[in-house]
């Protein structure tokens, strides 16, 4: 046994001297530390603001300067989701002893816990809301927002959460949630203009109705993801408590 | 040239980042892995901070202390009971 390490180590050896090799030579040819070349980030730097009356410049880009890629990353999520829901889907069988009986018992975790839900789900909302004034957006509003309610099944047990993260009940948050992206880009599109332009005008900088409709498409993407990390959350705790296969 | 120089807070913090990286690659068990890698994820996430890129550090936050310990956990915790 020993053996064998010692020749799969020989063996790696060229691999790995090559592989440092070239991430020596990389790193020789590297700018300085905190040096930017980036022309296009000091350009967006400069305009977002005059243009877009968005104080995040970084929500400005991601949904309006390249809305469109953002559009293809959201249906990534969307469609990574629905891989594993159809991945992991059972046969519907009735619910385990386990998934019937997990119960937290500490009086003080369920009482912590069910504080830190309405903090969690609070500061998600307050991300998504602020993403176009202050840093954070609608994807991790929406990821704090499904981390507050899965703290249901951490706190209260599984019968709680599973009465709330149902499939039926988050499928038409996640739908809706990103078809809003398209239908705010089709609705450019046949008024006329090019698709996701910016209807709503570019509102007041550092209010909540700054940014026009990237302040929908914002909402759209919060509920998106919360509806897609919950729908993933659920399937895994379902699967963890299920029946022995 | 925005930042000239490397900031002492982004030294402590970069070098954290490699102590941490290091630990989860050498940690064989996965239950220990998965807490490692979560605390390896709030230092990227400090560091992010130190680095003035708060958008990238709360996607990082929610992602690696929530997200992801939660599905892995979930896995372990399904092959273990498998095992018994």
């Amino acid at each position: 046994m020993r053996d064998r390490h010692n020749v799969r180590g020989l063996l790696a050896l060229p691999a790995v001297g090559g592989l440092g090799a070239l991430l020596a030579w990389g790193f020789s040819g590297m700018p300085p530390f905190g040096s930017f070349h980036g022309f296009y980030g000091q350009l967006l730097n400069a305009i977002a603001l005059p243009q877009r009356h968005t104080t995040n410049v970084v929500t400005a880009i991601v949904f309006d300067y390249r809305g469109f890629d953002t559009m293809g990353e959201e249906f990534i999520l969307f469609a990574a989701v629905v891989g594993v829901v159809i991945l992991m889907r059972g046969d519907n069988e009735q619910p385990t002893m386990l998934q019937r009986t997990d119960r937290v018992h500490s009086d003080a975790i369920r009482f912590f816990g069910v504080t830190m839900i309405g903090v969690g789900v609070l500061v998600g909302l307050w991300l998504a809301a602020f993403g176009l004034v202050t840093p954070g957006g609608g994807f991790q509003g929406g990821v704090a927002i499904a981390s507050g309610i899965v703290v249901l099944f951490l706190s209260i047990g599984y019968p709680a959460w599973s009465k709330l993260a149902r499939e039926e009940a988050l499928d038409p948050f996640e739908g809706i949630g990103a078809g809003t992206y398209v239908a705010v880009g089709l609705a450019a599109l046949i008024s006329g203009a090019p698709f996701l332009h910016n209807l709503l005008g570019p509102g007041t900088p550092g209010t909540l109705w700054s940014g026009g409709s990237m302040a929908i498409i914002n909402w759209g993407v919060a509920m998106e993801v919360a509806a897609a990390n919950l729908l993933l959350y659920s399937e895994f705790l379902q699967r963890y408590l299920g029946p022995k296969e | 040239m925005i930042i000239a120089t490397i900031a002492p807070l982004q030294a402590v913090a970069l070098i954290l980042c490699a102590l941490a990286a290091t630990a989860v690659a050498l940690c064989l068990n996965p239950l220990r892995q998965i807490v490692l890698s979560g605390i390896y994820g709030l230092i990227l996430t400090i560091t992010f901070v130190t680095l003035q890129a708060p958008d990238v550090a709360l996607s990082m936050l929610v992602v690696t202390t929530v997200a992801y310990p939660l599905v892995v956990l979930a896995a372990i915790g399904r092959t273990r009971r498998k095992q018994k």
